[in-house]
C-alpha cells in the first residue's frame, strides 16, 4: 500500500520576528504533515505560534529558516508574487472576521476569488453559485454580507474557499466569532469538505466545540508542537452531525 | 470583477466620490477654459494671415506680426515675380492707425489695406453692405463687435482715420482681435494715402505658387534675391504673431499657468481622496492578496477607480465647459473648444488620475497580506 501524499509538508519551521532586542522566536522547529481527506485541528493558547505557523503554511509569511512544499512545490526562494502564485493554486482561507467585501454580494464575493485565479467570467457565476448552494446559501446569492447573520458570512466565506477547489483550507479561528449552532454548522461544513472533496483542511482553533469533527488534533505550545493526537470516534461523530446539519441548513 | 469592484469601492463613500468628482470637474473646467482660451486667442490673432492667400509672405525685416510690421517699398514685388515658380504676387497694407469718433476721443485700429480682385485678402462674414461697397469713395468695412470701441452705430456714419474722412459702408460679424484694437478694411489705394504711402509700397507682398513649385525652393530663391527683407511661410508668420502677442505680452504664459494650476489641483484632490479610499479598504486589499490575487490585479482595481472618476469627471466636467463656452461666443474673446482639444483634454484627465493613483498603488504595493489574520 502507498503511502498518502501530504498536501503540505513543512519541517524544521523557524519564525523570528522583530529585531535586535525586540526579537522573538514565534516558532522554534516546527516539523508538521497535513494529509488529504482530513480536518485537522492546530490548538493552543495565544501567542503559542498558531497563526504565525497558519501564516507560514499558507505562504503569507516567509519562514526564517526551513523548508515548506504545497502539493509538492517547495516555497523555498519565492519572492512575494511566487508565494501568491503558489496560494493562488493551492490554498483557500477561512478568517476568524471572514473578510469579506461590504460592496460584493454573497455571489460576487466567492467570483472575484475565482476571478483573481483567472478563471473566465462564464464559469465564475457557475462555480460560485454551486459553491454558495453547498454550503447552503442558494437562496443568498444576492445578499451584501451587511444582511447577512455572522454564521452565514462564515459560510460565504468557506464557499469562497471551496469554490477555487484548492489542495488545502485554511481556516483561522473559524468559530471564534459565531455562536454554537452557527460555530457547529460552519465546522461540520469543514469536516464536510475534507471528506467529500479529499482534500486537507487546516483550522487553527482554541474552541473546544470543535475537537468533535476533527480528524488531527496538533496542540502547539510556546513555538513547539507538544502533541499530535488523533480522536478515535472523530468521523462517526462528523458523519451524524453532517447529516443532521446538512438537512437543518438545506431546509 | 476588477470593474465590479472599482465600481462599487468608488460608490461605497458618496461623498468621497463627490469630492473627488468636484476635483476633477475644477480641472477640467479650469484647463478647458484656459486652454480654449489659448485656441481661441491664437485663432484670433492669426485669422487675418489664414484667410489671406499666400503660400509665401515677403515682409520687412524682422516683422513681428501681421499687425506689427514695417512697409516696403515695393520693388521687391518684381523681384518675387521674376522669381521662377512665383504665380502671383500679391500688396497687402496692415498697419496700425488711429481712428477719430465723431464725438469726440480717439481709438487705436488696425488699417488692412485689399483689393479684393487681386486675390489676396478680403474681408469676410458680411452681415452689412457688401465688399463693393468699399470700392465707393472713402469707404471702410468695420466689424459690429466695435461699433461702440469707434463711437458709431452702423452703415453709412463717418469716421476719421489718420484724421482723414472715411464712411462706414461694409459691416463684418465675429472678425475680431485678440489685443482688442479691431481691423479696418479698405481698398489698397486708400490703405497707401491714408498713410501717405507710394503707389507701389505695401507691409506685405503675398506670394502665390505656381502648380508643382517647390515652396522650401522658391522661398529660399527668394531670400536670396531679397536679402533686406524677410520671406516667410504662413506657418512661420503666424508662428511669429502668435509668440508675438501672446508670449511677448505674458497672456499666453499666464493661460497655460492656468492651465498647469487646474491640472495640479485636479491631480492632488484626486490623488488625496483616491489615496485616503484605498487606505478604507486595506483590508479588502490585504484579503485579495492573501487570496492569491497578484499584485497587479490589485494595481488594476486602482487604475479602474481612477479610470472611473476620470471618465465621470471629464463627463461633468466637458458639460459645465461647454455651457461656459456656449455663453462665451460673443464675446470679445471666444474660448474654443476643439474635437482635438476634447480629446486631449480626456488624455490629460486620464493621465492625471493615473498619476493620482502612484500614492495609492504605493500603498497596496508595500501591504502585508498576514494582516488578514489581526484584523
Amino acid at each position: 500500500m502507498s503511502k498518502i501524499q501530504p498536501v503540505v509538508a513543512a519541517r524544521n519551521i523557524v519564525k523570528e520576528l522583530g529585531q535586535g532586542a525586540a526579537m522573538v522566536r514565534a516558532l522554534k522547529g516546527v516539523s508538521i504533515e497535513i494529509n488529504p481527506g482530513e480536518l485537522t485541528l492546530l490548538m493552543g493558547p495565544s501567542g503559542s505560534g498558531k497563526t504565525t505557523l497558519l501564516s507560514i503554511l499558507g505562504c503569507i509569511l516567509a519562514p526564517t529558516s526551513g523548508e515548506v512544499s504545497i502539493a509538492g512545490e517547495t516555497t523555498e526562494g519565492l519572492d512575494p508574487e511566487g508565494l501568491a502564485d503558489i496560494r493562488r493554486r493551492h490554498i483557500g482561507f477561512v478568517f476568524q472576521s471572514y473578510n469579506l467585501f461590504p460592496t460584493l454580494t454573497a455571489l460576487e464575493n466567492v467570483r472575484l476569488a475565482l476571478d483573481v485565479r483567472g478563471v473566465k467570467y462564464s464559469e465564475t457565476i457557475v462555480r460560485a453559485e454551486t459553491a454558495l448552494r453547498e454550503v447552503g446559501l442558494g437562496h443568498k446569492l444576492r445578499s451584501y454580507p451587511s444582511r447577512m447573520s455572522g454564521g452565514e458570512q462564515q459560510r460565504v466565506a468557506v464557499a469562497r474557499a471551496l469554490a477555487s477547489t484548492p489542495s488545502i483550507i485554511l481556516a483561522d479561528e473559524p468559530t471564534a466569532a459565531l455562536d454554537s449552532e452557527n460555530g457547529h454548522a460552519v465546522m461540520a461544513l469543514l469536516a464536510d469538505i475534507a471528506k467529500a472533496e479529499s482534500r486537507a483542511v487546516l483550522a487553527v482553533t482554541h474552541d473546544p466545540r470543535t475537537h468533535a469533527f476533527a480528524d488531527r488534533i496538533l496542540k502547539i505550545e510556546d513555538g513547539q508542537i507538544i502533541s499530535d493526537e488523533r480522536p478515535a470516534d472523530s468521523s462517526d461523530n462528523v458523519m451524524r452531525y453532517d447529516l443532521n446539519k446538512r438537512r437543518k441548513l438545506n431546509a | 470583477m476588477i470593474l465590479t469592484l472599482a465600481i462599487r469601492n468608488l460608490f461605497h463613500d458618496r461623498i468621497r466620490l463627490a469630492v473627488t468628482l468636484v476635483g476633477i470637474l475644477f480641472a477640467i473646467v479650469l484647463v478647458a477654459v484656459q486652454l480654449g482660451l489659448y485656441v481661441g486667442a491664437s485663432r484670433m490673432i492669426v485669422s487675418m494671415i489664414e484667410k489671406a492667400n499666400g503660400e509665401l509672405w515677403i515682409t520687412s525685416y524682422a516683422a513681428k506680426s501681421f499687425e506689427d510690421s514695417g512697409f516696403l517699398e515695393g520693388h521687391e514685388r518684381y523681384a518675387a515675380l521674376s522669381t521662377p515658380g512665383v504665380a502671383k504676387v500679391v500688396p497687402l497694407i496692415a498697419s496700425f492707425s488711429k481712428w477719430n469718433k465723431p464725438q469726440g476721443g480717439s481709438q487705436l485700429s488696425v488699417i488692412v489695406g485689399t483689393d479684393v480682385e487681386d486675390g489676396g485678402l478680403a474681408p469676410w462674414n458680411i452681415v452689412a453692405g457688401d465688399v463693393e461697397a468699399l470700392k465707393l469713395p472713402n469707404a471702410v468695412a468695420l466689424d459690429q463687435t466695435y461699433l461702440d470701441f469707434y463711437g458709431i452705430k452702423g452703415l453709412g456714419e463717418i469716421g476719421e482715420v489718420e484724421n482723414q474722412r472715411v464712411r462706414v459702408t461694409a459691416m463684418t460679424h465675429g472678425i475680431r482681435s485678440f489685443t482688442t484694437i479691431p481691423y479696418i478694411f479698405t481698398t489698397l489705394n486708400r490703405a497707401r494715402r491714408l498713410f501717405g504711402l507710394s503707389s507701389e509700397a505695401a507691409t506685405f507682398f503675398l506670394v502665390q505658387l505656381e502648380k508643382g513649385a517647390n515652396r522650401d525652393a522658391v522661398q529660399k530663391e527668394l531670400q536670396r534675391r531679397l536679402p533686406d527683407v524677410e520671406v516667410l511661410t504662413k506657418a512661420e508668420l503666424k508662428s511669429r504673431s502668435i509668440d508675438q502677442w501672446l508670449f511677448g505680452t505674458g497672456a499666453g504664459a499666464s493661460l497655460i499657468g492656468g492651465a498647469l494650476l487646474g491640472i495640479l489641483v485636479g491631480t492632488v484632490i484626486v490623488a488625496q481622496t483616491l489615496y485616503s479610499s484605498t487606505k478604507d479598504h486595506l483590508n479588502e486589499f490585504a484579503t485579495l492578496r492573501a487570496l492569491g490575487s497578484s499584485s497587479s490585479y490589485i494595481h488594476k482595481v486602482i487604475l479602474a477607480q481612477a479610470g472611473l472618476s476620470a471618465v465621470l469627471g471629464y463627463a461633468l466636467g466637458m458639460t459645465i465647459s461647454m455651457i461656459i463656452i456656449f455663453f462665451s461666443l460673443n464675446s470679445a474673446l471666444p474660448i474654443i473648444m476643439t474635437p482635438a482639444l476634447a480629446f486631449w483634454l480626456f488624455v490629460l484627465t486620464a493621465g492625471m488620475c493615473s498619476i493620482s493613483a502612484v500614492a495609492a498603488i504605493m500603498k497596496v504595493t508595500k501591504i502585508d497580506p498576514a494582516m488578514v489574520f489581526s484584523r
